[in-house]
């Protein structure tokens, strides 16, 4: 296959988009976001891939030492609502603003009500390649639009 | 290797004769619907027989003309009361094997009041947290007639204690239980991601229960061993064999190495296999395993009793091949999906019902599905006849293919096991190269869709008509804090110097590798010890299992 063109609008010029990838909870379906970390790499992001088991803390403070511009989480166990708003909490706690895309068994009425609770971009089974893609490279650049550099963030 | 009319399979017709008529048979015209006879076998003379070696035709002479395979629909939701209804249900409408799904947290041994079971209790199956909820799961159906299959891995042997223990308190004798129970650990690892602790004490846990099975279960399947997950994971049909056999090998030789004989083991071992859309590359999957596993049996491990070397195996229909998009095209998949396996010979089926992309199944959407193996069974006919496509060029060649294709990986596993398969698959999980296998083959399929190369109908071909609503089974809430009352109340009427007595029993045990754990197991079910602290018990000394961070 020819693979879809690297990303060419990068938030640091230079650097690779980096992806930090995790699943929260005790739900172990973890074959959409292995899926997800290679559509992303031969799409030319880094992918830090936290796995399973992720609590909102840990993915902050994985996003905060590994200085991530998106962080994604996969759920399947109709546990999003509660789960999905604790991630964006606790990176915002955190003194990050790290956009959050959400993938995964969401149905169309939650998709709404995510987006209220601060989830930039939702991914369902049916999403092709090229809308993970996009959708990534879009809540990157939601951050690089209405935020100062990295360098100037608080460090936590 | 070699087709069903290789000489080295050459069948003897004259035995196969006598045993088939020696088998009961079903009070139905084997006939056509134009009323033309129909053989209960075809093939040249010397072909292979069913019942036969390898087995590649069927582990029986007669097959479905003795005994049409359980229709076991799995089930379990809300509470326990909840599901003994549905139980209830399924048996009055002509189910005849029980199946039980448990809720997140009590397959990771977790308590409902843990922390980490918030939201989860109930949902994707019935809460139980001591054995007074196996009480009130079985309430009214006597386990000395129901056949039983639980699916539960990294917390198998605490739950099959409780079920041990439920018998011992209703009076049915331990020798009558009949069922199975999943405990197949390995691939928990590799695709289903539910485990507690690291592999080797976990593969311990499963040989003790094949040892308690073994002596007091005889009837009872102790391990199924499972692709059903691998394939659900993103593996190709030939990794979901490969790995599967190779999982049971690795149990095999666990057991040898615990003192046991194959012959004392084997026969009770059983599979559990994935029926995807590829309808005859399926087809081909079953009538390989049977000669592998057959082969290896005999060959590498020295079974000498046959049963030891017939596998018998279980089918659920591919919950990935199905769609949210247009569910009711889920019907389709689904019939396509469980006559592969019925062609493939199995031993029961469940049918996924269509609705379970968007949810778990109403009941209307489970008998549907129940219905639809009702439907093979009763009007297709298939069933009168054992391997029907046996000496099909294009099934016989996929055969073939598959037994070759899987013989190559089993190569890799056992060089890296410097000779057995168990070190071999311990090594390979330990390095994560099964996880990364499986999601290369997933990435492989979803790159296919991607790029049109593969149509799946709804997805990314003919997605007009997506407009309809699909009623969904509904959860209460209420289920989550209904199941904490019960925790509560079972910790306040229980004795406390009995439960401080099991699990330092436990404890002590877990930390001798010699003793069996399932009698400790046991006694600390009946005295309502929760499946959380006999997890915590066990960990302490065990330790906790970390996967690799590798996507």
């Amino acid at each position: 296959m020819t693979g879809p063109a690297p990303l060419t609008a990068m938030p640091i010029p230079g650097r690779p988009l980096r992806v930090l990838l995790a699943k929260v909870g005790l739900d172990g379906h973890d074959r959409g976001l292995r899926v997800v970390a290679r559509i992303l790499r031969d799409g030319g992001c880094e992918v830090v891939f936290a796995g399973l088991r992720q609590t909102p803390e840990s993915i902050a403070a994985a996003a905060a030492q590994e200085d991530v511009d998106v962080v994604g989480v996969s759920m399947h166990n109709g546990a999003h609502l509660t789960l999905a708003p604790a991630v964006v909490q606790a990176l915002r706690h955190a003194g990050l603003d790290t956009p959050v895309v959400v993938g995964g068994i969401v149905p169309a009425v939650d998709v709404g009500r995510l987006h209220e609770a601060g989830v930039v971009g939702v991914l369902g089974p049916g999403a092709s390649n090229d809308e993970v893609l996009a959708t990534v490279k879009h809540a990157a650049l939601t951050r690089v639009s209405s935020t100062p550099p990295p360098a100037a963030r608080p460090s936590a | 290797m070699g087709s069903v009319t290789d000489p080295e399979y050459g069948g003897d017709r004259e035995r196969w004769q006598r045993e088939y008529d020696a088998a009961p048979r079903r009070d139905v015209p084997f006939e056509t619907m134009s009323g033309m006879p129909v053989e209960p076998v075809y093939g040249p003379p010397g072909a292979e027989m069913p019942g036969q070696w390898p087995y590649t035709r069927g582990p029986y002479a007669s097959m479905y003309r003795s005994r049409l395979w359980t229709m076991r629909q799995f089930a379990g939701f809300g509470t326990a009361e909840d599901t003994n209804a549905r139980f209830k249900e399924l048996l009055r409408s002509g189910g005849n094997g029980l199946s039980t799904a448990f809720d997140m947290p009590t397959l990771l041994g977790r308590d409902s009041s843990d922390p980490l079971s918030k939201g989860e209790v109930g949902r994707a199956g019935v809460a139980v947290d001591t054995m007074a909820d196996m009480e009130v799961l079985f309430s009214g159906i006597d386990l000395g007639s129901v056949s039983t299959s639980m699916t539960v891995n990294s917390a198998a042997a605490a739950i099959m204690a409780m079920y041990v223990g439920v018998g011992d308190r209703t009076g049915v004798e331990r020798r009558a239980l009949s069922g199975t129970i999943q405990n197949d650990i390995l691939k928990e690892y590799q695709a289903q991601k539910e485990y507690i602790f690291p592999p080797r004490p976990s593969v311990r846990l499963v040989t003790d229960l094949v040892r308690f099975a073994t002596a007091e279960l005889p009837r009872w399947h102790p391990v199924s061993v499972s692709g059903y997950h691998i394939r659900e994971a993103g593996s190709t049909a030939v990794q979901e064999l490969a790995f599967t056999l190779a999982n049971g090998f690795a149990y095999v030789e666990a057991a040898i190495a615990d003192g046991m004989a194959v012959d004392d083991f084997a026969p009770r071992l059983s599979f559990f296999f994935n029926a995807h859309i590829d309808f005859f590359e399926e087809i081909a999957k079953y009538r390989a395993a049977r000669r592998i596993w057959a082969r290896w049996m005999r060959d590498r491990y020295g079974a000498a009793d046959g049963r030891s070397t017939q596998l018998r195996f279980h089918t659920q229909t591919a919950g990935v091949s199905l769609t949210a998009q247009q569910p009711e095209l889920n019907l389709a998949r689904v019939a396509i999906e469980a006559l592969a396996g019925v062609l493939g010979g199995t031993q029961s089926l469940h049918t996924d019902s269509y609705d379970e992309a968007l949810a778990l199944p109403t009941e209307r959407a489970a008998r549907l599905a129940l219905r639809t193996q009702q439907v093979i069974a009763e009007e297709s006919g298939v069933v009168h006849v054992a391997d029907p496509l046996g000496g099909s060029w294009y099934v016989e060649s996929l055969t073939d293919e598959m037994e070759s294709s899987v013989e190559e990986i089993f190569a890799q596993l056992d060089a890296a096991g410097d000779g057995s398969m168990l070190e071999g698959v311990l090594a390979r999980i330990e390095d994560g190269w099964f996880c990364s296998e499986i999601a290369d083959a997933a990435y492989r399929f979803q790159s296919d869709i991607a790029a049109g190369r593969w149509i799946h109908v709804g997805v990314n071909g003919y997605t007009e008509g997506d407009d309809a609503e699909t009623p969904t089974l509904y959860i209460d809430p209420a289920v989550e804090a209904r199941q904490l009352e019960t925790l509560a109340e079972i910790k306040q009427r229980r004795d406390d110097d009995a439960v401080r007595r099991s699990l330092d029993r436990l404890q002590r045990e877990a930390a001798d590798p010699t003793v069996n754990l399932m009698p400790a197991l046991i006694e600390a079910a009946a005295s309502y010890v929760t499946v959380g602290e006999t997890t915590q018990a066990l960990e302490s000394v065990f330790g906790t299992w970390y996967e690799r961070p590798l996507a």
